[in-house]
């Protein structure tokens, strides 16, 4: 088992782990096949990460200090995401169709970023919101038996992981130790 | 030759018009009195492509200095910003075409660099470099780069 943490180096961590042993949101590891399901993937990613970075940059340390840096740089994510989805689904009728589906496709992969964070989720939506109404897109509606996909935190993943990490791993695996 | 001058004439590999210090990259110079110098730069982008290529180049310099015990050492406090660039820096930014980033709490338009119009428009958020975007003047139609406020 390769874990952070036990000493193990970047190398390790990149390319020798299992997709069991990694520890990222289902939503990141979602196939990005069409471009409306990247743009909405990065806005739903960013605007949360921007408000989570915040809250880290408050606290000390290097955690802290690495927070203060990634907030400026989670804005300018945002900002992007931003400005594709307002173009896409403010666009031609076929962008705005293809856009509200990757935002439905998307949605309930949202609701995983917030199980640490749970009081994050409201001024995130305000932020979400603010978008999709200037893109003249519709939100997803919240609903008790929402489809809530998670798993990722502690190791369960969708199968598009294994797929990212076989072509990620496939040169350190075959000739271990490479250097470039 | 001092270690922070060497170290300081390092440009930047993407705006090699521009040195480390003028960028404010290059934040701090030590040498113990073993001879050993401590060299502190920032990140301007933590994914920036060129920030290897800067530590190298930062090691090449000293060593022809005459300095040979060399460490870089990456820091991230306080985070970078492009109000950090120096107003030698700016000037040569321009100079070259390419507008300097204002103040970012203000964030107003960049002047044309070639006519001096404030009349510009944004064409795209990104140009050459994920650091600059794309501006055209309305005054003299020149479409030129300009370093983002961050």
């Amino acid at each position: 088992m390769v874990r952070p943490g036990t000493g193990a180096g970047e190398d390790e961590l990149a390319y020798l782990r299992t997709d069991r042993e990694f520890r990222n949101v289902l939503l990141v590891e979602l196939p990005d096949g069409d471009f409306a399901v990247l743009i909405a993937k990065l806005l739903f990613l960013s605007a949360f990460q921007h408000l989570n970075y915040a809250v880290l940059a408050g606290g000390t340390g290097q955690l802290a200090e690495i927070a203060a840096k990634t907030v400026k740089e989670s804005a300018y994510h945002l900002d992007h995401a931003t400005q594709w989805t307002l173009r896409l689904g403010d666009g031609t009728t076929l962008s705005h169709q293809r856009m509200q589906a990757a935002v439905d496709e998307v949605w309930p992969y949202t609701y995983e970023l917030f199980e640490d964070v749970p009081e994050l989720r409201a001024p995130w939506l305000s932020t979400v919101d603010g978008v999709l109404t200037e893109a003249t897109l519709t939100r997803p509606a919240d609903t008790a038996d929402s489809w809530k996909p998670t798993g990722g935190r502690s190791g369960r993943h969708t199968e598009a992981l294994s797929y990212l990490l076989a072509e990620l791993q496939v040169l350190h695996r075959a000739y271990p130790g490479a250097s470039w | 030759m001092t270690p922070y001058a060497a170290a300081a004439s390092v440009v930047d590999p993407e705006l090699p018009l521009v040195t480390i210090a003028e960028l404010g990259i290059l934040r701090e110079v030590t040498e113990d009195p073993g001879g050993r110098v401590t060299v502190s730069i920032t990140p301007t982008y933590s994914g920036c492509p060129a920030l290897d290529a800067i530590r190298a180049d930062i090691a090449t310099a000293l060593t022809r200095a005459g300095y040979h015990d060399v460490e870089v050492r990456t820091h991230l406090s306080p985070p970078w910003s492009t109000d950090q660039i120096t107003a030698a820096g700016r000037e040569k930014l321009a100079a070259a075409g390419i507008a300097p980033p204002g103040p970012v709490l203000l964030q107003i338009r960049p002047r044309c660099p070639v006519c001096g119009s404030p009349d510009t428009e944004e064409l795209s958020r990104f140009g050459s470099t994920a650091c600059k975007a794309l501006w055209r003047c309305r005054t003299c139609a020149e479409p030129f780069d300009a370093v983002k406020p961050l």
